[in-house]
């Protein structure tokens, strides 16, 4: 086993991001930012390309399943974390230089709802 | 006889719904009463993924010879073809094998094997075809005439866990050969001499970390798997028996931190192009050259994006490369012999797969966004025809069936 010293920087970067995120108060409220033409573009990146991980269905794949059962043990803002910030030493990468926090936000609440077609 | 009575049969079938299902091509216009025979040689299958559905197109011709619907999740779905030509296998995403009739123009069979499958294979001799899935982990093997299952080779790593498999292909003396994604091992089940039960399995185990697709060069000798949780590939010379896989381009990613990827790489469709194998690096913006002799690193080529597919086009020294989310707009042609980029060009966002007509004169290329396949000249690199589809992604000709590991 090799640990890679940039991965473990990394790592302590993630948790203290997830703290942050954790502590933004605003987020969850962040979701009614979004308008209907993002919300088109997010539904269709979450189906087609977070799909190709996830499935099209977002039962899983190589990726872990995001159906709202799934994601029981997971609040949105946990799930918006991930999004954002990845998850090290597996292949979920982050997103956030492709997403806003208000984007990640939104998605992770409509996964927990039941992501729309 | 009996072969000729179905094909005339088929024919008769066809001509009497109005040619509808194989198209004028196929159908030749004034021969309502006569028999009509046609051949597959020319064919293929296109992926529609979104709407579980099957596009049958004749590249010879550049042109859709009919839509087969009905085939569940078609995500990330994959096909293998029968020995005639005659027949598509669909691996689909959600566990389904179908058996299409590509003559006939509909589903000759379909079971659903499984409850979240990646892809499949079909045995050297045309009779098995095997599936691998993530859920239940393991690999499910069928009889290719009757899809009736004959064989389960869970992919048990101990204590009733088990593990997803990736980078199923066939190899040769009737073996499938794959990798699990959760546990860093190959197994390479064989069939030779197989009359029912278990088949032989040998099982490598501590390969690497993550390794998430593997793939098989087309003399059926080098599988090589790549890992996503280390910087390197594990190459196994399948001529060697007993095969030992042994690690190659050890460390590539020189320390550094990786781009994140946002869409794994393909191992399929490479193979050995002036002495180099190019093979896509993985959180890297690269392709990596590995001396086809030695297996050592010898050299890169900075690309647009993380490449996924590297594929050869047969009978030159170039190397078609698509990218990862959100840099797949793009195509990449590389020169094997220079290293260099020759040719950039940007078909549109989502440019997920290609497939070039055996020969490599032209190459088809599925633009998912647009609702397009493009067809390209591969001397003039020229866009010479388009087909619309419905969010394509995988192309698949015919003439896969006659090759190893396809």
């Amino acid at each position: 086993m090799r640990v890679h010293p940039l991965r473990l920087q990394r790592s302590s970067l993630y948790f203290g991001l997830v703290v942050v995120a954790l502590a933004s108060s605003g987020l969850g409220g962040a979701a009614h930012a979004i308008d209907a033409a993002r919300q088109s573009t997010l539904t269709s990146l979450v189906r087609q390309d977070c799909g190709s991980c996830h499935g099209m269905t977002l039962k899983g794949g190589l990726g872990k399943p995001l159906l709202p059962d799934a994601l029981e043990h997971l609040d949105a803002d946990s799930i918006a974390a991930i999004i954002l910030n990845g998850v090290p030493g597996q292949p979920m990468p982050a997103w956030k230089g492709l997403l806003s926090a208000e984007d990640a936000a939104w998605i992770a609440q409509q996964l927990k709802e039941g992501f729309p077609q | 006889m009996k072969r000729r009575e179905v094909l005339t049969g088929l024919v008769t079938a066809v001509v009497g719904s109005a040619t509808l299902e194989l198209g004028p091509a196929h159908a030749q216009a004034g021969a309502a009463a006569a028999p009509c025979l046609a051949a597959t040689g020319s064919l293929g299958v296109i992926i529609e993924r979104a709407s579980g559905s099957v596009l049958t197109v004749d590249w010879d011709r550049r042109m859709v010879v009919g839509r087969i619907e009905g085939l569940g999740d078609l995500s990330h779905a994959s096909a293998v073809f029968s020995r005639d030509e005659r027949f598509a296998y669909i691996f689909g995403r959600d566990g389904g094998l179908s058996k299409i009739d590509i003559l006939a123009g509909r589903i000759a069979n379909r079971v659903i094997q499984a409850g979240n499958a990646i892809g499949g294979a079909i045995s050297g001799d045309g009779k098995l075809v095997a599936v691998s899935n993530y859920q239940p982990g393991g690999v499910r093997v069928f009889d290719a005439e009757t899809l009736a299952p004959v064989c389960d080779i869970p992919a048990e790593v101990g204590n009733g866990v088990r593990s997803k498999t990736v980078g199923l292909v066939d190899a040769p003396g009737q073996r499938f050969v794959y990798t699990l994604y959760d546990a860093g091992q190959i197994w390479i089940a064989d069939f030779s001499g197989w009359s029912g039960g278990q088949p032989r399995v040998t099982r490598h185990a501590n390969i690497g970390k993550l390794p998430y697709d593997a793939s098989i060069t087309g003399d059926g000798r080098y599988y090589i798997a790549g890992l996503f949780g280390e910087d390197g590939l594990v190459l196994l010379d399948l001529w060697d028996k007993p095969a030992t896989p042994r690690r190659i381009v050890d460390g590539y990613g020189r320390g550094e931190a990786p781009l994140p990827v946002f869409k794994m790489p393909h191992l399929e469709g490479w193979g050995e192009v002036a002495g180099r194998l190019l093979l896509p690096a993985v959180g890297r913006h690269e392709l990596l050259a590995i001396d086809g002799m030695t297996f050592a690193e010898c050299g890169r080529v900075a690309t647009h994006g993380q490449p996924i597919f590297a594929v050869v086009q047969p009978g030159s020294p170039h190397v078609w490369v698509n990218f990862a989310h959100p840099l797949n707009d793009t195509v990449q042609v590389i020169d094997a012999r220079t290293m260099q980029v020759v040719h950039t060009f940007k078909p549109g966002p989502a440019v997920l797969h290609l497939e070039f007509t055996p020969r490599g004169n032209e190459v088809w290329i599925s633009v998912r966004d647009s609702d397009r396949i493009d067809i390209h000249d591969t001397q003039s690199f020229e866009r010479i025809a388009s087909i619309p589809a419905r969010k394509p992604s995988g192309i698949f000709f015919t003439a896969r069936a006659h090759r190893i590991g396809q």
